[in-house]
């Protein structure tokens, strides 16, 4: 039988593309997604791989902020210089060096803009002199030696345009620097920097600019020959004392490893899901040619069983063609799969997530594809060959074979039952808040769609038919009895599109829900005529306030500063205003006590936040952050949590004493009502322009830049499901063309019976026109119901309005239309050429 | 009786104007049609100079054996395969003048099909199939000549039916209505019988015999079936492409004697002695 299956396989070549590609579509998404995943964190875990000492002496911190030493608090402790000597001294210690580190340092664009590195920081570093100690390469030039030196990495270096010899003018949390570009390098071990950048400085510079005259914020460690890295680190700890973290090149790496892992986990879950979108769509799809390959083979397979074949041979010929064809599939799946992850890091270097590192197939990703390839394959084939099993031997001698569609009612009950008790979740989730309900209630209610799909279709078919006839005449009739003489049929050709547009549809009305929250939340609560930002949310220099403070017709003049504490051991994000002026700044909604209660001694809360940790109004809390400093603090009062404030607020002069950095996050300006509007707004541009780095925004401006960030991510949702699109579009012409094949005989009598080509192709294009809609149309609705459900069971993740984007909604139905139109291109041509003598002899 | 309307109905412009008259005008003509397949060692030559024609209200039966070339013959004339050479008119429309648009629309306005199988649309009701022609060519049908074809072939309690729900023999009805129905020049019919038993087979010739003779319809059967063949007004015998004879109201006895003399005589001596008949069969 293996013999029979594989001289089947290369007897239709057109059947063995048609249905190959199937897979190919599916492994391709699975393998890019995990292709381009594994070079996404071989990133962000490849800076700190990067790292040439084997051990590290920083500052305690208290906890670990999971901020990868991007915390504003622990980042203000230093170490005294003659630290490096003691090191030296330990036994085991074969060099020892001060690194300075710090955020908050670009190199100006030659039009004097930070160029954008789309979140990215810009960090700048000191210039290690011992070859062995320094994570960084020159490329070119030479190493900064002087205060009017720097060099900057090779990314950044390109992305500007500048070369050794080149002017820049370098931007710093302190002062600027005009400097001579001495030298470009590469850092780490394959020069990766996810889009950050980096300046490096020689010591003194750095040490000036970025921390204090004899300070470092870490201590680079070799060990002696001999000398394990954990030794080391023990000897460290135990001659230096408690004071210090001390940890091995290892621990480092796995630590940020593990943060960066947290910080990307949305990225990842995001794909991975998507992968598994695209595995189920593509399961689909090979289940959807399968069935339709064994049923134009029905008599073939029937001449087998007549000729003594038994119900499990055929059965197996099917199979063994399904794994042949998922092996072959998976293989050419591997290879678009590399294609597709080499476009998705093109796509995600666009939105400034610079991949650095090289893309790789991995021993996983390769069994995973042939495993998927031939799996799902084989289980789409199952059903089919069993009912090919199922053909009685005497359908060989039928000149004709009747095939009655198999009645619809079992899926329409377990449908209904199904949708019904998701629906139920889903509107008990979002109603309580629970998510992961919502989140089961949704799957439910895309599997009951799934198998309602082929119900629901009769239904739309007639409804969106009825204007087939007057639009087309007999052709549009044609068109519409096709779409609807197999509504399975006409339910999986439509599948993929329709889970590609309840995806976008969910996303789409997240998103614009996220917009509207923001907008809501602004106008609510910014009472401020404007706010001084950084563009990519990093703190600035104070000296902005202070010089805005001075300019004629301010009147009042909020810093906010953010950070990270534990709250009675509770890790969490804070703000700190001056208690006088954050009146004028944010109109904040207080549940509880008294907005003007908040003062050195005490602390506001999020009535969310008091609610999980029990707090009330006059409750005392330890405030501890990351250098190691703590305060007693009495809860003075509560404050809704539509107010866009993090859990915790504190007085500015807590975040003072307990040592937090002085930069500002954002700075609120409040005119004076007498003063022209005009005038000042134009004094305050010209302080602005001083600091490229920051921006004035009035109250439209700042919702557009916090919108900015749903907006990026938006478009790489929406990009990523216009993917899952041309799947789908793949899955409709390959399924018409099928459709076009198992009704050659039939458009051959239509052809013989004076129908011309030009009437065949739009009959084929019309039934593609209207299957596509149909998909649209469940996919919208679906996703509708499902981001409004996500959207009411996150309102208290700050999703305060909800917002449906009709016209997008219509675009996508629109779209779904013109897809139906693409696909159907190469199946209308396809039929519009039939030879008609040799379509109504065909058998 | 329909004569007259059928002339009255407005044909295609196109075409050669015949030297044939008034009424002794073919409903359709051949002239030397030649139609050669493959090449070298594969050349078969199907048709071989044939030159017939079809008169009208006439319901004549190609026969021959397996190979003759009588189907070839049916699909050239039909305007459903071109010839390699040689001439053929539907009316006075010359068919090598067409283009596969010019075809289309002859096949669809001028001429009605029976295939022997898979005759008929499956999403279509057997009514819906009926007007089929009509419809695509965007054409009412004369209500009260849909009526009495209806009513002739026997399907008014059916006409609401689809294809899968109807019998072998009333499937080839509604393709013996459907091809009558748009009141075509002539219609060609290729095996009609061939998949029916032979109570429903000899109810479809019935009904062809009497198309032709009271509906004055041409038509144009191929068969290899004496019995069939029996119910034409002529029979014309195909033999390695070319006509070899012809007979006028046949009976299946002398069909069937005629074709065992095939058997005698294939292959290449018949085409000698009964070449002569070609021209005696327009007589």
């Amino acid at each position: 039988m293996l013999r029979t299956a594989i001289r089947n396989l290369l007897a239709h070549k057109a059947r063995l593309v048609m249905s190959g590609l199937a897979v190919v579509l599916g492994v391709a998404f699975v393998a890019g997604t995990l292709t381009f995943t594994d070079a996404l964190n071989n990133t962000f875990t490849g800076i700190f791989k990067g790292a040439a000492a084997d051990v590290s002496v920083e500052p305690k911190a208290a906890f670990n902020t999971g901020m990868a030493g991007m915390d504003m608090n622990s980042a203000s402790a230093s170490l005294p210089a003659s630290l490096v000597e003691k090191v030296v001294a330990v036994d085991g210690v074969s060099a020892a060096t001060g690194y300075v580190q710090a955020d908050g340092v670009y190199v100006l664009d030659t039009n004097g803009h930070v160029a954008d590195t789309g979140g990215a920081p810009g960090m700048g570093i000191s210039w290690t002199t011992n070859p062995e100690l320094n994570s960084a390469t020159l490329v070119a030039g030479q190493a900064p030696t002087s205060s009017d030196e720097v060099a900057i990495d090779t990314g950044t270096a390109d992305d500007l345009g500048y070369h050794v010899g080149d002017h820049v003018t370098v931007l710093t949390p302190g002062p600027r620097l005009q400097a001579t570009l001495v030298g470009t390098f590469r850092y780490g071990q394959d020069g990766g920097l996810a889009g950050a950048s980096m300046t490096a400085f020689d010591t003194a510079t750095a040490q000036r600019l970025l921390l204090a005259k004899g300070r470092f914020s870490e201590i680079g460690v070799t060990a002696a020959d001999g000398m394990s890295h954990t030794e080391l680190a023990d000897h460290l700890t135990a001659e230096l004392g408690a004071g210090y973290q001390v940890s091995t090149k290892e621990q480092k790496a796995a630590d940020r490893a593990a943060s960066l892992e947290d910080s990307l986990k949305f990225i990842n879950t995001f794909l991975l899901v998507f992968a598994g979108v695209a595995l189920f769509v593509g399961s689909f799809l090979i289940l959807n040619t399968f069935s339709m390959l064994v049923a134009q083979r029905t008599r073939e397979l029937a001449l087998l069983r007549a000729l003594g074949a038994s119900r499990r041979q055929v059965t197996r010929t099917v199979l063994i063609e399904a794994v042949v064809l998922g092996l072959v599939g998976a293989t050419v799946g591997l290879g678009g799969g590399y294609a597709l992850a080499f476009g998705l890091k093109g796509m995600f270097g666009r939105f400034g997530l610079t991949i650095d590192s090289g893309l790789t197939l991995t021993g996983a990703t390769v069994a995973w594809s042939y495993l998927i390839g031939s799996a799902v394959t084989l289980v789409a084939a199952y059903l089919p060959a069993r009912r090919a099993a199922k053909v009685p031997p005497v359908a060989a001698m039928r000149a004709d074979l009747v095939t009655t569609p198999r009645p619809l009612r079992v899926r329409t009950i377990s449908g209904v039952v199904v949708a019904a008790l998701s629906a139920a979740g889903l509107a008990g989730g979002a109603a309580g808040g629970t998510l992961p309900l919502v989140a089961v209630g949704a799957l439910g209610l895309l599997v009951a769609v799934i198998v309602l799909s082929p119900v629901l279709a009769v239904p739309f078919v007639h409804g969106v038919g009825a204007f087939l006839p007057q639009l087309a005449g007999t052709t549009g009739r044609l068109a519409k009895e096709n779409a609807l003489r197999n509504p399975r049929r006409t339910a999986a050709t439509s599948s993929a599109l329709m889970i590609g547009l309840a995806l976008v549809t969910g996303f789409g009305i997240l998103g614009t829900s996220a917009r509207a929250s923001i907008d809501r939340t602004v106008d609510d609560v910014l009472r401020a005529d404007y706010v001084v930002s950084a563009a990519m949310g990093q703190p600035f220099t104070p000296q902005v306030a202070d010089r805005v403070r001075h300019i004629d017709g301010v009147e009042s003049v909020a810093v906010e500063r953010y950070g990270t504490a534990e709250i009675d051991g509770h890790q969490g994000y804070f703000s700190a205003y001056d208690p006088a002026l954050v009146g004028d700044a944010l109109a904040i909604d207080m549940t509880d006590g008294k907005l003007n209660g908040l003062a050195a001694g005490t602390i506001l809360v999020s009535a969310k936040e008091a609610d999980r940790a029990g707090l009330s109004v006059g409750d005392s809390v330890r405030f501890e952050v990351a250098n190691g400093q703590s305060r007693q603090l009495k809860v003075a009062g509560l404050y809704g949590d539509d107010n866009g404030l993090g859990p915790y607020v504190i007085a500015m002069d807590t975040y003072q004493a307990t040592g937090g950095v002085p930069l500002d996050q954002n700075v609120y300006i409040t005119l004076d009502r007498s003063a022209d509007a005009t005038d000042v707004h134009k004094a305050l541009d010209r302080v602005v322009d001083e600091y490229p780095v920051v921006q004035l925004r009035d109250a439209e401006g700042y919702k557009q830049d916090k919108r900015a960030g749903i907006d990026q991510l938006l478009t790489l949702i929406n990009a990523l499901l216009a993917l899952s699109v041309l799947i789908a579009v793949l899955g409709v012409v390959n399924t018409l063309v099928l459709s076009v094949i198992e009704r050659t005989r039939e458009l051959g009598l239509l052809r013989a019976l004076g129908m011309d080509r030009r009437h065949v192709r739009r009959m084929v294009r019309l039934e593609a026109v209207v299957i596509s809609l149909y998909g649209a149309a469940l996919g919208i609705a679906l996703g509708t119901v499902l981001g409004l459900a996500l959207t009411t069971v996150m309102h208290d993740q700050g999703l305060v309005a909800t917002a449906v984007p009709v016209p997008q909604l219509v675009l996508g139905l629109v779209l779904g239309g013109v897809t139906g139109l693409v696909a159907a291109a190469i199946p209308a041509r396809r039929a519009g050429r039939l030879d008609v003598l040799d379509a109504i002899s065909a058998t | 009786m329909s004569t007259l309307e059928r002339n009255d109905r407005t044909h295609l412009s196109t075409g050669t104007t015949t030297a044939a008259t008034g009424d002794g005008r073919p409903a359709a003509r051949s002239e030397a049609l030649t139609k050669v397949y493959g090449d070298g060692e594969a050349r078969v030559t199907a048709l071989d100079g044939v030159s017939v024609e079809f008169h009208p209200g006439q319901f004549t039966a190609i026969m021959g054996p397996s190979g003759s070339g009588k189907s070839t013959l049916m699909h050239v004339m039909a305007g459903l395969d071109a010839p390699t050479s040689g001439q053929s008119w539907i009316g006075d429309v010359e068919l090598s003048g067409l283009g596969d648009k010019g075809l289309t629309r002859l096949r669809r306005d001028r001429i009605g099909f029976i295939f022997q199988a898979f005759n008929l649309i499956p999403t279509l009701s057997a009514l819906e199939n009926i007007t089929l022609p009509m419809d695509i060519a965007g054409r009412k049908p004369g209500q009260a000549w849909l009526d009495q074809v209806i009513d002739t072939v026997g399907l008014r309690p059916r006409l609401s039916h689809r294809p899968a729900e109807l019998s072998g023999g009333q499937q080839q009805r509604v393709a013996c209505a459907r091809a009558l129905a748009s009141r075509p020049d002539i219609v060609f019919a290729d095996e009609p019988t061939g998949n029916l038993d032979s109570r429903t087979g000899a109810e479809i010739l019935a009904f062809l015999q009497s198309s032709a003779r009271t509906l004055g319809q041409t038509i144009v059967m191929v068969t290899h079936d004496p019995v069939a063949a029996a119910y034409a007004d002529r029979v014309v015998f195909l033999a390695d492409g070319r006509i070899v004879d012809e007979i006028d109201a046949p009976t299946a006895d002398r069909v069937l004697e005629r074709m065992k003399a095939f058997d005698r005589t294939e292959p290449t001596t018949t085409r000698g002695s009964m070449g002569g008949h070609d021209r005696d069969g327009a007589a």
